[in-house]
This record gives C-alpha cells, structure tokens and sequence, in this order.
C-alpha cells in the first residue's frame, strides 16, 4: 500500500508573545523589547501513514498534535521540514466553519463547498443528498441566522462528508451534537473506512483510537513519543499523561508549601525546606485524597516509599492467567461461574504502594469493569523475587466471547507505571446456555394473576 | 455475544476496497513557490468567483435599497464634487459631471479594491484558522466585487454619456484595455500586500486609509492635469520637484487614459468660447501607451514583491489573527 501522508522533520516554532501589541503606537512605546518566549510546538516530527490507515494521534492539551493537524492540512506551514499528502485533503477542523448568517442555507452549501475545494458542478450532482443527509430540507432557503445550533452543525458535516476526500481529517468534531448525530459520525468513519479512505484522527480520548484506529502516535511537547498499535500508543500515552500529573501535582504541591510556610508564624519550627517538604507532602496528599484509606496514610506517612528508585528495581509482569474457580471443578472460564485472573510478577527490589489493577473491554474497546487494590485499605508489598497477584470473581457475569483485557501495575499514586500490558490478554467466556447480551444477570420469572375479585371493566 | 451494529473486522482487507484513480500529490513546506502558488489559485477559481458573490451580497442583504448602497456613496460624492468645484469656485470645465465619473470611476474601485484587500485576511479570520485554501482568494474576492461595482458605475456613465450627446474618443477606446490591465495589476499588488502586513499590525489598515485620501487629491480626478502642468511648462511654478513627485502616480496615467478615451476633448471651449486646458493637446497614443506599459510594468514588480511578502507570512495567519 502506498503512503498517503508522509511526514518529514517538521518542526513548528512559534513566538509566545507575552502581551500582543499590534498597533503602531504600542509597537514604539515598546521597541525592540517586546517580550517573547520561544516555543517549538513540534519538533522534527517524522511520520508516515499509510492509505486505508485509519490514524489516531493521541496527546494532551498543548502537546502539538492540533499544529501537526493544521499543518497537514495546510492551514499553516511549518517552520521547517515539509509534509506530502497524496490525494484529495478534507480537514473538519470546525463544522460549518465560514457559514454566512446572512446567507441561505443553499447559497452557504455552494460557498462552504467551494471553501473546501468542491465544483459548483460536483455540489450539482449531490446537492440533495446533502440537504437530506442534514435533514434540512424544509429550511434550505432560510438563512442560516435563524438555524438552531444543530442544524448549524448538521450542515457543515454534511458539506463536509459530500467532498469525497482521500485523506479525512478530524480534530475531535465528533465529540460535538447529539448521540444521534454522532451516531451518524460514527457510521461515515466506518463507511469511510469500509471505502479504504486514510483518516486521521486527532483526539486525547484512548477509548476512540482503540474504537476506530488501526495505528496511532503519541505527541508530548511536540514530540513524538510512541508509535504503534492502538494498544502501545494508549499506554505509551498513559505513561506520558502520568509524568505529567505527577509533574503539575508536584507544582502544584510546592506553590501550596511556600504558601503554607509563608503563612506559618514566625514561633513555628520550621526545618530545612527540605526536610519540611517531604513530611508536608504526604500530609497534603493525605488530605487531598478523599478515599478510605486516608487514615492509613495519615498514621503511617511513608516517606520512603516515594523515593522507590525506579531505575535501579523493576517490577514485571511475567504472565497473566485466566483460570475457572477451584470450587467449580471446570477447566474453562464459564458464565455465571467462579473465576480467577492471576498476574505473575517478578521483582527485583522491595516495593511498597502495588496497586495491580485489571480492565475488561468489549470488543469494540470500551471498558466493562475495572479490578484494583486502589479503593481497598490493603497495602500490597512486593518483595525481591517473583509472586502472584491473584483476582477473584465468585461470580463471573460476562456471556459468551473473547474479551481483551488489559492487566497493570502501577504505584499508589499512579506517578509510576511498574508494567502495563495494554490489551495483550484475551478473557474467552463460554457460556452454557443461549443467552444474548454482554452479561448475565440472574432473574427470577414469576408471574402475577390479577385478582378474581377485581371486577371487569364496563359492567 | 452480539453487538446490533458490528463494525467491520479491521486487520482483515475483505471489506476494504482499494481506491483507484491517480492523487494529486502535495507538499506543504514552509515556502512555496510563485508558481505553485498560482496553480493553486487558479485550482481554487470557483471559490474566488463565490467569494465574491458573497462580498456584494451579504452586504447588503436585509436592506430594502440592497445594492442601490453601494452606488449612493459614490454618487453623492460626485454631486457634492460637482456643487463645489463647479457652482461655488467655477472651475469652467465644460460637462464636468463626465470628467468627474472618468476619473472617480477608476478611483472608486481602487480605493475600494485596495481596502477592501487589506481587511480581507483579518475579516475573514474564522475561515483562515480552520480551513486550507489559498490566502491570496480573500483579498482577490475583493479585487473583483470592486470590479463588480465598476461594472455597474460604467453603465450610470453611459447613461450619462448618451443624456449629455457626447461621444467618446473612438480611437483612444482600445487604450482602456491595458488602462485596466494596469489598474487590475496596481490594486491587487497594493491590496495584498497591506492584507499581509494588516495581519500582524492593524495600523496598516488605518494608515491606508490616510495614504489613499492624499493619494485621491495627487490624482487629477477633481481638477485637470493642465492646471498642474500648465504653470510648470511656462516657467510660472518653482515647484518642479513636487511635479516630478506628482508625475510618478502610478493611478494618474490611467485616469488620464480614461478621461482621454471617455471624456474625449483635450482642450474643449468654455463659456465665453475660451478654451480651457483639460489633458495635453500634442499628445498621441503612444505618450498614453508608453505610460501604461510603464504602470503594468511596476505594477507587475510590486506584485511579486507583495506576493512574496505575503507567502512569508501567510504561514502564521492563522496564529496571529
């Protein structure tokens, strides 16, 4: 297959300028002293996708994956490095981006399409479908000033979807109307999909590129920092959003220090800000939690555990099991039956905060459950050498099928991600009756007789 | 277990049909040439003729005189002019009301066409942040509704011509096509420039609007050229320098051509059959000609300078608006 979208060295530099100053006279009053900032929001990014790929780029707020859209779309042009897009670009940035209040339904389709690169001609032949696909048919010639915002939204996919593009790219426009009309979005990726289009999808929701993505890349701070399948690129992508976390947490805990000792009085024994950092940190991170382990945490602050070195021990998950109850006396998962999920694990130091955790999806990647130590009061230690965590459900509700699952270990606070397996495990379920669904749910059938004595209606 | 809508099973190609026909590949890089950029225009023609369809509509939509706006401003003008100069200070140009219109015709679409350019990347602002097309078609759009309202200024003038009998000058007529060439090339090149400088400092727009009122009063549009001419030619001004400066109005020798072509007299009788000086008497096609090409020449110049200005900054609009 061929390449539609490859992406060379690109980097994008921007000039944060602190105040704006764009008139003349502001311009004099501050010559040659206008405060900036550098700002690379990609750095030599390089990035091939291939066509019929469906792509997610995964990343938070600010991470550059909005600039890497807008420059392969050619909304702006990088600073340097260049990006070649092979075939017709449709870019839904915004819908219904240019509309005209003033104008028309139909004069805006014609203005909007030609606005995306359509002939008034192509605009023609498809014209009706469309209004019918916006379900504007009544209120086509209204102008698009007395259109509820819905409608507004309805046209501009519409237009949007009509272009036949080659390559789609979309920044999380789908996330906007409706369930109704997001099942409708839905339905045109798949279509689009099924036609072996390219699409693009730029998003910081892991749940949509596991739904709709055949490969995905993780951007943090403008650079890319993971590539690969679906499941690599949302734990490559965990991890990032976690360093983050941790990183503001930490900002945020030594803005609320310094105000704490500014406000300490003078009499108060203030240590060395060291010393007085590290015990204040677990006391406001005891506070901040709202779990029922607080009180765990506050009788035992565990100084030492925060300086678990991650680089020198390790903690791996070395294989994960999915065995039927003992007391069941089966050899396979069943559906209403005990179950248990055993995570070996080795170890290479003393760990103190082990949270093993264990997600359960369905198919189409959306969780069903969620099993972790993370709500119980139990402090799991992980010694030297290699163990078990062991899971048990007396009772498993899933109905027949194969179901990814993804196993885990990370620290209390989730700053430290031990060993994460992003849906490397599959959960098959069989069940012994011909139930449909997703989960059994035990139900007792009874039924009612209306009383003897209730008269009939009408005499 | 059965979802209602299974998605097709992705690793496996059974549903995926292959998409056949050739793709126009494209590079997006921080510079693009002259050339490319012109294919892309010229690729995007359709969206310059809506565009500007939609700057001479949404104008004046919702108003009951609609269009009729956007003659009554140069309309009053030409009256006002035509009181002042004609009633109150007796210039003594015979048929005054078609000198004025040769001249504020060309003068209306440029100073429309120019300023409307210059506006025309920060007014359309929500369309250059979310959508890829080329940057030069706003201020282009406006090049042409300006266009547009000449059109319709040129049909009030023929009107006037045929109520006032007077003919124009038949064989200067073939000189209004590179008079517009110029025209079309000077006000492009200056509106797309301004359009990219305004971007970044607003100023730009208001000192414009400066530059095109002094701009207006160094054009002979209200007063003849002979009146500025004539006292340098017979010795009277000292003031050579200031002619030279005035000579060097890219704008003058096309509303010469105009007023040469359209209002067609250099020298007519006045009243009292004393002739007054309009435009050079001696002066052929080629002393119009030569002009012209000088104008297309320059005008052409600036703009690939402003072309290339403009494809410096173009990378940041969306940024910085």
């Amino acid at each position: 297959m061929a390449t539609a979208i490859e992406v060379r060295g690109v980097s994008k530099h921007f000039r944060l300028y602190h105040e704006q100053f764009t008139s003349l006279k502001e311009r004099m009053l501050h010559w040659g002293k206008v405060p900036y900032e550098d700002f690379w929001a990609l750095k030599d990014v390089e990035l091939e996708i291939q066509e019929g790929q469906t792509f997610g780029l995964l990343g938070h707020n600010g991470s550059g994956k909005s600039t890497l859209l807008k420059c392969t779309a050619g909304i702006i042009q990088p600073t340097s490095g260049e990006i070649m897009t092979r075939g017709r670009v449709a870019a839904l940035l915004e819908l219904g981006a240019g509309f005209q209040p003033a104008m028309s339904g139909r004069e805006n389709i014609y203005l909007n399409a030609s606005l995306l690169g359509m002939s008034r001609k192509y605009v023609d032949s498809c014209f009706d479908d469309i209004v019918a696909f916006a379900e504007l048919e009544q209120f086509i010639d209204n102008q698009v000033k007395y259109y509820s915002s819905g409608m507004y939204v309805r046209l501009g996919f519409a237009v949007a979807v009509h272009m036949d593009p080659d390559i789609l790219i979309v920044d999380e426009v789908l996330a906007v109307g409706d369930e109704l009309f997001q099942r409708k979005c839905f339905d045109r990726v798949r279509q689009f999909q099924r036609e072996g289009r390219t699409i693009v999808v730029v998003t910081h929701s892991p749940d949509l590129v596991r739904q709709v993505c055949d490969r995905a890349a993780v951007l943090d701070h403008g650079s890319l920092v993971g590539l690969g399948s679906p499941a690599e690129a949302v734990r490559s992508y965990r991890e990032h959003l976690l360093r983050r976390q941790a990183y503001l947490d930490a900002g945020e805990m030594t803005e609320m220090l310094t105000l704490a000792q500014s406000d300490a009085s003078p009499a108060a024994e203030v240590p060395s800000l060291q010393a007085g950092r590290a015990s204040d940190t677990s006391a406001v991170e005891g506070a901040a939690r709202s779990d029922p382990d607080t009180a765990v945490h506050d009788s035992d602050p565990r100084d030492g555990a925060r300086s678990t070195p991650v680089g020198e021990s390790t903690l791996t998950i070395s294989y994960v099991h999915f065995e039927p109850g003992h007391s069941s006396g089966k050899s396979y998962v069943e559906t209403g039956a005990a179950m248990e999920v055993v995570i070996g694990y080795s170890s290479t130091g003393t760990f103190t905060d082990v949270v093993p955790t264990v997600t359960v999806y369905d198919n189409k990647g959306v969780v069903l459950f969620t099993a972790s130590t993370k709500l119980s009061p139990t402090e799991i230690e992980v010694t030297p050498g290699s163990g078990e965590f062991v899971f048990s459900f007396d009772s498993m509700p899933l109905l027949d099928g194969d179901y990814p699952v993804t196993v885990g270990v990370t620290s209390y606070d989730e700053y430290t991600v031990y060993d994460w397996q992003e849906q490397q495990h599959t959960l098959s379920v069989i069940t012994r009756n011909s139930q449909t669904g997703l989960i059994f749910v035990p139900a007792r059938i009874t039924v009612r007789h209306a009383f003897a004595s209730q008269a009939p209606v009408g005499t | 277990m059965v979802a209602p809508t299974e998605l097709p099973a992705r690793g496996t190609d059974a549903a995926v049909t292959p998409r056949s026909g050739d793709r126009p590949l494209r590079v997006v890089a921080p510079k693009i040439s002259l050339r490319k950029r012109a294919q892309a225009v010229w690729e995007y023609r359709e969206l310059l003729g809506e565009m500007t369809r939609k700057e001479l509509t949404v104008q004046y939509k919702n108003s009951i005189l609609g269009f009729l706006w956007s003659m009554l401003n140069p309309a009053i003008n030409l009256v006002v002019y035509f009181v002042v100069f004609q009633l109150i200070l007796k210039n003594g140009i015979p048929r005054f009301a078609i000198y004025l219109m040769c001249g504020t015709l060309v003068w209306n679409f440029f100073s429309m066409g120019v300023s409307g350019a210059c506006g025309s990347i920060v007014g359309n602002s929500p369309i250059i942040k979310k959508v890829a097309f080329p940057r030069e078609i706003p201020a282009l759009a406006q090049i042409g509704s300006a266009l547009t309202q000449m059109g319709f200024q040129t049909i009030v003038l023929v009107i006037f011509l045929v109520a006032f009998r007077s003919g124009p000058a038949v064989a200067y007529l073939p000189l209004l096509v590179p008079a517009m060439l110029a025209l079309v090339l000077l006000a492009t090149a200056i509106g797309i420039l301004f359009a990219a400088l305004n971007v970044k400092l607003r100023d730009v727009g208001y000192l414009l609007g400066i530059g095109l009122q002094v701009w207006f009063w160094g054009t002979p549009i209200v007063y003849t050229y002979a009146q500025i001419r004539d006292p340098i030619q017979f010795g009277h001004s000292h003031y050579l320098w200031l002619f030279v400066l005035y000579r060097l109005n890219p704008v003058t020798p096309i509303v010469l051509t105009f007023q040469r072509a359209i209002y067609s007299v250099t020298s007519p009788k006045g009243a009292g059959g004393v002739a007054v000086h309009i435009l050079p008497d001696h002066a052929g096609l080629w002393w119009y000609g030569w002009q012209l090409l000088a104008v297309i020449g320059f005008a052409s110049a600036l703009l690939i300078f402003a072309l290339t200005v403009f494809a410096n900054r173009e990378g940041n609009f969306a940024e910085q608006l």
